[in-house]
């Protein structure tokens, strides 16, 4: 069996034991997982199997009832204000619907972090923030509201602003969702784009199949308060109904009825 | 009898438990606004949204009620030949009273249920987390500036308010009921006492201030995620905020006599 700090260096971020309940519905039970540094690792489930609470509990915006949730060898929820503020600077999270603070323009959105936290000048901050919109392929994107930005083109927006401190570990909340294919498609490569160039530790929840078996290395699936994780090709052999359900509704079969025993 | 007893508890230990979280929100916006970065760009930006755009209804509303109160006061008045003190009248009702909760009420209704609103839909929105995410503090960033904003601009706005609702009583008891200009001014002059009745008034002001912008973020700022939460944080503002200026307004006149 592995060590103690052997395992806490492979995985990156632990879950451990964690049990967390919100408005009298359990949604983990002793939830446990690990996250390997430098891979992506998408995090399927149903909707309400709670992907984004997880992401949120790995950056400490939620605190579990009970368990553990370390970063990088930390306990995030036993953290106070000020260790969980410096810890989260090693943290990107691009929300669901990128949460772009839409009384800034996107340029000044980008820029935030840097002027909260470094002493760059304000030549330099704009000329990374160009950098960083370029990357993303908004290079023209700076002077407009998020109000007028499509649903890509703010989740991009809000990935370039997720990017712009140099995070080692990135969250994504559905990056996804309610996009076109090819939006989809745009997103999903800047993602892969990013972790093989920067090697970043990239946690994905979502609930878009295709996607998620072409860009992860890792599959942690929720079910029932708890995770059941392995390699993306080794899914379809899961013997777990929830995974079985789930890939028959992606291929159009007939499922159980919810509250079903199957 | 058992379950009304046990249901009042859990509404007086709810009430308490509400303003011990309140009281730690305060505490938090406190700390963030004496923070060295004082934010100046941010909290103009505030002060335009409470005080320059509530410039039209401030001054409109001033007109309206100093040109009702030197109508009624004028006929009033004259019941017992003392028409001359209209000024006066005018004046001191406005100064001590009417000057500071009309306009704690205008603002409330105007700009602080918009405060609500913004932050709640923030809040709605993922901002507010987007922005403890990027190791910043929105009470700092977000809600300190708001605040700061309210309790500055709430006395400015009530100045303006009373010099406006003097200039209306001036307009319906001089040009409109032929009352004399010079004893207008002159009645008004001698009976508004400079550190009695513009400190009171100031005083007033600058506690609503404090109580409606604690109301508008705090509601905002703890509102369920839900447009449904956005909406309460706004009607719930606008209900608090009103009925606490006028506690606050007996409260201050009993305890001080202004």
């Amino acid at each position: 069996m592995a060590d103690r700090a052997e395992v806490l260096d492979e995985f990156r971020i632990a879950v451990d034991g964690v049990h967390l309940s919100r408005a009298g519905r359990r949604v983990f039970q002793g939830l446990s997982c690990g996250f390997v540094r430098g891979q992506i690792t998408v995090i399927l489930g149903e909707s309400g199997a709670g992907k984004s609470t997880l992401l949120r509990l790995i950056g400490g915006l939620t605190r579990p009832d009970s368990g553990a949730v370390r970063v990088a060898g930390q306990d995030v929820a036993a953290l106070g204000h000020a260790d969980l503020y410096r810890m989260r600077d090693r943290i990107g999270m691009l929300f669901q619907y990128g949460a772009l603070l839409d009384s800034m323009t996107v340029a000044d959105n980008v820029a935030l972090p840097l002027r909260e936290h470094s002493d760059r000048s304000e030549t330099e901050i704009a000329t990374e923030v160009a950098r960083r919109l370029d990357s993303v392929g908004l290079p023209d994107a700076g002077p407009l509201y998020p109000r007028e930005l499509s649903g890509g083109m703010s989740r991009r927006a809000a990935l370039a602003r997720a990017l712009v401190t140099e995070p080692e570990i990135v969250l994504c909340d559905e990056p996804f969702s309610g996009l076109d294919p090819l939006n989809v498609r745009r997103i999903e490569r800047l993602l892969v784009d990013l972790n093989q160039r920067l090697g970043l530790t990239m946690l994905v929840a979502s609930h878009h199949l295709a996607s998620s078996m072409r860009m992860a290395h890792r599959i942690v699936f929720l079910t029932e308060g708890r995770a059941v994780s392995g390699e993306p090709d080794r899914l379809a052999d899961s013997s777990e109904r929830a995974i079985v359900d789930f890939l028959a509704a992606e291929r159009g079969d007939e499922v159980p009825a919810e509250g079903s025993t199957g | 009898m058992r379950r009304p007893i046990e249901r009042l508890g859990l509404r007086v230990l709810g009430s308490v438990s509400e303003l011990g979280r309140m009281g730690v929100f305060v505490g938090g916006v406190v700390r963030a606004g004496v923070l060295p970065r004082y934010r100046v760009r941010r909290f103009i930006e505030e002060l335009y949204d409470v005080g320059v755009l509530s410039l039209a209804i401030i001054c409109l509303s001033g007109l309206t009620v100093g040109a009702v109160l030197a109508l009624q006061g004028y006929y009033n008045l004259a019941r017992f030949g003392a028409e001359g003190s209209l000024g006066a009248v005018v004046g001191l009702v406005l100064v001590r009273e009417l000057g500071p909760v009309l306009t704690a009420l205008l603002v409330t209704g105007r700009a602080a249920s918009a405060m609500a609103a913004q932050i709640a839909t923030m809040v709605t929105t993922e901002q507010l987390d987007g922005l403890r995410m990027m190791s910043v503090d929105p009470l700092d960033f977000v809600v300190a500036p708001k605040a700061k904003a309210m309790v500055v601009a709430m006395p400015l706005l009530n100045a303006l308010f009373i010099v406006f609702a003097i200039f209306g009583g001036y307009l319906v008891g001089v040009s409109y009921l032929g009352l004399d200009g010079g004893q207008y001014w002159s009645s008004l002059e001698s009976a508004i006492v400079f550190g009695q009745d513009i400190a009171g008034s100031v005083l007033k002001s600058v506690v609503f201030g404090t109580l409606v912008a604690i109301i508008a973020t705090y509601r905002g700022y703890t509102a369920e995620p839900t447009a449904a939460g956005v909406s309460a944080a706004t009607t719930g503002t606008v209900v608090t905020a009103s009925v606490a200026v006028l506690v606050f307004d007996y409260a201050i006149t009993a305890l001080w006599g202004v």
